[in-house]
Order: C-alpha cells, then structure tokens, then sequence
C-alpha cells in the first residue's frame, strides 16, 4: 500500500496543489487519487489542483469524469500537464490550462528548435474556429485550418487542406535564430487571417490566393512565398 | 425507438426556436408523437412562436425541481394530436438546471414519445451544455453569413471535442436571388467550410415572421416553400432520401448540393 502512495506526489505551488501521477492503469490511479483526497478531506477541500499525468494518454471523457469527480470532492481541476500530445489537446479542449507558472525541469531540457524531428503532432480533422492547437515541435494537420482557428508550433506546420486561420511557426525561436532553421508554413491553400514566423508577422494580401499549394519562410528579412513541391 | 435532438448555432437569431416549432410540426403531422423543448430558461421563446404561451401552468424548471409531474409540464397542442411542449421558465436562469437533470428528463421522454426536439439557446456557456447533454443527434442551424457560419464552426468543434458526434447542418434563409448575384455566401460556399453533412436549405421567407408573430409556425402553411423546406428535414430524419429544393426551378446550383450532402 505503501508502495502505491508513491504513486501520487503532492507538492504545494504558488497558486494551489501539485499532483504528479507515477505511471500506472488510469483507473486505479484514478481511484487512488480519490482515495488519497477523501483520506484528507480537510486538507484538500476548495484547493486548487494542477494535475501532471506524466505519459498517459487520456480521453475527453476520462478527463471530464475526473474533473466532476473532483469537483464533488470540492476540489478545482485547473490545470493537467502531460508529456501525451493527446492528453494536452483533449485538456486544451475542455478549457484546462496545460502549462503550469513554474516551468518542469524537463521542459527546459527539451531542445527549442525547429528541426527536432522527433515530435510532430499529427492532427486528421478540421481544425475549427475557436480551437488552439500549441505543440512544441511539428505540427502536421490532414484538414482545413478555419477562419478563428490557431496553430502555434515551435517547429514547423504542414497543412494538406486550406489554411484560413492563424498559424504561428518558430514560436521558441528569435529572429536570427529562424532564419537560419528555417521554420516554415506549408498548405495546400494558404489564404491566413494571420501568419507569424518568430517574430516576423506576414500580411498577405486579401483576394491574392494562389491555386497552387505553397510554401512560406522567412529569409533575409522577407518572407518568401514559394510552390510546394515534394522534394 | 425514440430519438433526441438537439438544434443548436452559436449565434443568436438565426432561427432556431423557429425551426424547433416549424420541424415538431411537420413530425407531428407524419404522425409523429413529438415533444418541444426550450432550452432558453429565461429567455423562454418558443411558446410563443407556437402560439401555446396563455396556457403555460408548469415549466421546465418545475419538472427538475420536482414540482409537478412530467406530464403535467407537457402542454399539448390542439391543433395536431402528439405535439407537445415544455416551455421554459421565464423568471429563472440558465443555472436552474444542469446537464445531468438535462439527461435525467431526456431518458424520462422517451418513454412517452418518438422525438424529443431541444431548442438550445445562442451562445455556448451553460444553456448551450444543458441543450446538448441529453442530445443523440445534433442539428447545426446558420445563416449565410459570416459571421453565423464563423460561430456554427465553433460549435462543430465543441461538439466534436465532447464526442457527441459529427453534428448535421440546416442552413436557414438563403436567398436565392442574392447568391446569383453573388451576394450572398452560397450553400457550397458554406458547406465547403464546415464540412459536414446537410440536412436542410430553408428559402428566407417573408412569411415565417408573420408566421411566428401569429403563433403559427411556418410548417402549418402548405403553401410556403420555408414550411415545405422543414417538412423535408422531418422526412429526412425520419430516413426518407428526399431530393433538396430546386429553389432556382433551375437545377445547376442545387443538384450539385444534393451531391455534395449525398456523399456519405
């Protein structure tokens, strides 16, 4: 039992409770964590609780059966950090914050260029207004990007659909820094209500779409419009 | 088998208390046993666009908090038999109810009619979660314009994002002339957006408002081609493969649209 305590770590932040889950079944976690809280009802009651599930990939209904459960033990869920690109998207859905003030010692070993190729995010739907994507590496979308929607990718974005939204690529990087790794923007129309590179925002101009699917980079200081093409 | 559904758009005003009372109706006169629900605690509407708001005793709100019984909150409408509605209260807030008793009341309705039709309010804050809870189905309503279109992909994302299903769309007062002319955003011009399938292309018609104003939705009226629109959504819900409208009596446009929404 005691083995299984360790489980859960508890860690007081500046702005409520840290729970960092080990690795374990969803379910039995779940419970434990239930278990841990109802142990200490006192303690925990009306606490603000940010939630790290480490690797475990979760569901929309996962997440929102948890939250009510929580939520009955008087405790507020307001943020889950995950290393599960899964888990931060279905988060982001519900309105969870997915990055707490203090930063974890492994978000700061994560290598910040574009170029890691180990950590593209692979998205097979629309992407509709009002939604925000935010990955730290590549983000490839199968779908249209809508008018109200927004990626922003620390790597590059590679869209097979219309891009109508707002994409920002490089995010991590400065200037300099951009044009040497040279993060780009491709899909099959770009048509952005916004377009930001680093640091460097493109306006493109209304009504001037191209047929052609493209390609766009920041060199020299201009941002170069270019076919895309398989190389 | 009954079937809850849930019509529902973001924005406000684009006519979905209309298209509730208008599409009950056509249900209803295919001998459908129908319920009415509105959504729109505080706002309450829908009575009134069916023309039953003098003969409301008990509401929603009462049925939740256990006040009177579910049947005695179903108001029946005279003019067909097996239309019903449960108006919503008027003097409370959208905070009165819950998604939960939201699912409770939907399974309690099921056992008494066909189809539960749930009129939810605009926005996407609570009213709009307790409209969608209990829903099998959801029926996106927008407008050809912009803005409506913008806030009915929001929708489609929410509606996705809490798994309750790739939702249907009832695209509301298209007018025919203007998309011709190019003003006005086109069916295709729509549906190229949102990407989802289309279950309905309902012509902007003078006579839904005076229809609305009279407590006579605009299904009662045989001759209107808004009415006609609706009833072929409540064939089409109810499995029928029914051709959309030729509203330009010119083909072209159209039948490409009924291509479009016959893709899957």
């Amino acid at each position: 039992m005691n083995q299984k305590n360790n489980l859960i770590q508890i860690k007081g932040l500046r702005d409520g409770l840290l729970m960092t889950l080990g690795a374990g079944e969803w379910g039995e976690l779940q419970e434990l964590l239930f278990a841990q809280i109802d142990a200490r009802s006192a303690f925990f009651r009306g606490a603000k609780l940010a939630l790290d599930v480490g690797y475990q990939a979760l569901r929309v209904a996962e997440i929102s059966k948890l939250r009510d459960g929580l939520s009955e033990r008087e405790v507020s869920l307001w943020a889950v950090v995950s290393e599960s690109p899964k888990t931060v998207q279905t988060a982001q859905l519900l309105g969870l914050a997915t990055r707490i003030s203090k930063q974890r010692p492994t978000e700061k070993e994560r290598p910040l260029v574009a170029g890691d190729d180990e950590s593209a995010l692979w998205l097979a739907r629309t992407i509709r207004s009002g939604t925000r994507i935010e990955h730290p590496g590549h983000v490839v979308v199968m779908g249209d990007v809508n008018p109200g929607a927004e990626i922003v990718a620390e790597g590059n974005v590679l869209i097979w659909g219309r891009l109508r939204g707002s994409v920002y690529v490089g995010a991590a990087l400065r200037t300099e820094a951009s044009q040497s790794s040279g993060a780009f923007v491709c899909a099959l129309t770009m048509n952005p209500i916004r377009l930001q590179i680093a640091s460097e925002i493109a306006n493109p101009v209304k009504g001037k779409t191209s047929k052609k699917p493209q390609k766009v980079s920041f060199k020299n200081g201009k941002f170069h419009f270019e076919d895309w093409q398989g190389k | 088998m009954s079937e809850i559904i849930t019509i529902t758009s973001g924005k406000g005003g684009v006519g979905k208390t209309t298209a509730i009372a208008s599409l009950g109706i056509a249900l209803a006169s295919r001998g459908q046993k129908v319920v009415c629900v509105d959504g729109d605690i505080g706002l309450r509407n829908l009575d009134v666009i069916m023309g039953l708001e003098n003969r409301i005793v008990y509401d929603i709100v009462d049925v939740v908090e256990g006040r009177c019984r579910l049947r005695q909150a179903m108001i029946r409408d005279k003019r067909l038999p097996g239309l019903f509605l449960i108006p919503a209260a008027q003097t409370r807030d959208k905070m009165a109810v819950s998604p939960s008793d939201m699912m409770r009341l939907g399974d309690e309705l099921r056992h008494e009619v066909d189809w539960v039709l749930i009129d939810s309010p605009a926005g996407i804050e609570r009213g709009f979660k307790n409209a969608i809870a209990p829903a099998d189905r959801v029926l996106v309503l927008t407008n050809p314009e912009i803005s409506a279109v913008r806030d009915a992909d929001r929708v489609i994302g929410i509606l996705e994002a809490e798994e309750k299903g790739t939702p249907s769309l009832i695209l509301n007062r298209v007018n025919p002339g203007m998309v011709k002319r190019q003003e006005m955003l086109s069916p295709d011009d729509v549906l190229d957006l949102l990407a989802i399938d289309l279950i309905g292309v309902v012509p902007e018609d003078q006579s839904v408002l005076i229809a609305a104003n009279r407590g006579a939705p605009i299904a009662l009226d045989k001759e209107s081609r808004a009415g006609q629109a609706f009833h072929n959504i409540a064939a089409r819900l109810m499995g029928e493969d029914i051709p959309f409208m030729d509203l330009e009596e010119k083909g072209g446009l159209w039948s490409r649209i009924s291509k479009f929404a016959g893709r899957n």
